[in-house]
């Protein structure tokens, strides 16, 4: 991940397996950097969003075949206006265009599907590598982001 | 952390189920199997389920949870029943709009609007 070393920023690369401590410490650790950037309630609750998802994902479909101990990767990259979040799986990737579109009216009443739906809507962007075992997301901090009094 | 207590706070009034989440974070894929299954099982209970959901204690919930509440509607939907979800978090309604589920489900401002829905 490439870095401005203009600016402040904290950064860190995290392996962690499919266990829910593990998940929420990490994410906890996140949205409270964030707070320190002074990032509001709206963005910390999109990026953890994000995060979740990025990360069910991962363990969900990635990990599927794969043994409970084998971690993902996490790594944050927080800077006062921009946060990037890759999260890199060990499984065989997937193809993201191949997702069918879950808010057609035929795919309304499907339970599965909305993660990545959720990923995009939330963040600026979000890019996989060719294989589609890592994934990038970047939060573009809005103008008017302010934290809660 | 999975466990054996319920995940729901149950009442039954006037013929409608009104339930509430626990957790204040409904992410975990332990807990949402388990929320689904208490749900399937007050759903395989009732003849004709008239269920209403309160989300007032939820801060955040994933798109795991959100396959859930469908394959809740879908099952009440097949036994001729009624589902009503009611007091979403602002934030979390985006995420029924993002995702257009807004459509699908019934949503009420306040458990009393969605109480006198059932009629």
């Amino acid at each position: 991940m490439a870095k401005d070393m203009s600016q402040p920023f904290e950064s860190a690369a995290i392996p962690i397996i499919n266990d829910r401590a593990q998940i929420d410490a990490v994410r906890e650790q996140l949205v409270d950097i964030l707070e320190r950037f002074g990032y509001g309630k709206s963005s910390a609750f999109a990026i953890r969003l994000a995060v979740e998802e990025a990360l069910n994902n991962a363990f969900t479909h990635g990990h599927r075949d794969l043994p409970s101990d084998e971690p993902v990767t996490i790594q944050y990259h927080v800077c006062p206006d921009e946060v990037r979040i890759v999260v890199a799986d060990g499984g065989p990737g997937f193809d993201p265009d191949a997702i069918p579109d879950p808010t057609l009216d035929e795919n309304l009443e499907i339970p599965s599907g909305r993660g990545l739906l959720l990923m995009r809507a939330y963040m600026r962007s979000v890019e996989f590598n060719a294989v589609g075992n890592v994934v990038q997301m970047v939060y573009r901090r809005p103008p008017d982001d302010a934290s809660d009094p | 952390m999975p466990s054996d207590e319920s995940r729901l706070r149950i009442k039954n009034q006037d013929g409608v189920t009104q339930i509430e989440f626990i957790d204040r974070n409904i992410l975990d894929e332990a807990n949402i199997q388990q929320i689904g299954d208490e749900l399937a099982a007050i759903i395989d209970a009732s003849s004709s389920p008239r269920l209403l959901i309160s989300f007032a204690n939820v801060d955040h919930l994933s798109s795991a949870a959100l396959g859930t509440l469908i394959t809740v509607n879908n099952k009440i939907k097949a036994k001729g029943g009624m589902l009503r979800l009611a007091d979403i978090d602002p934030q979390i309604y985006e995420v029924f709009v993002i995702t257009k589920l807004n459509r699908i489900f019934e949503i009420h401002d306040t458990v009393e609007n969605a109480v006198s829905s059932f009629g």
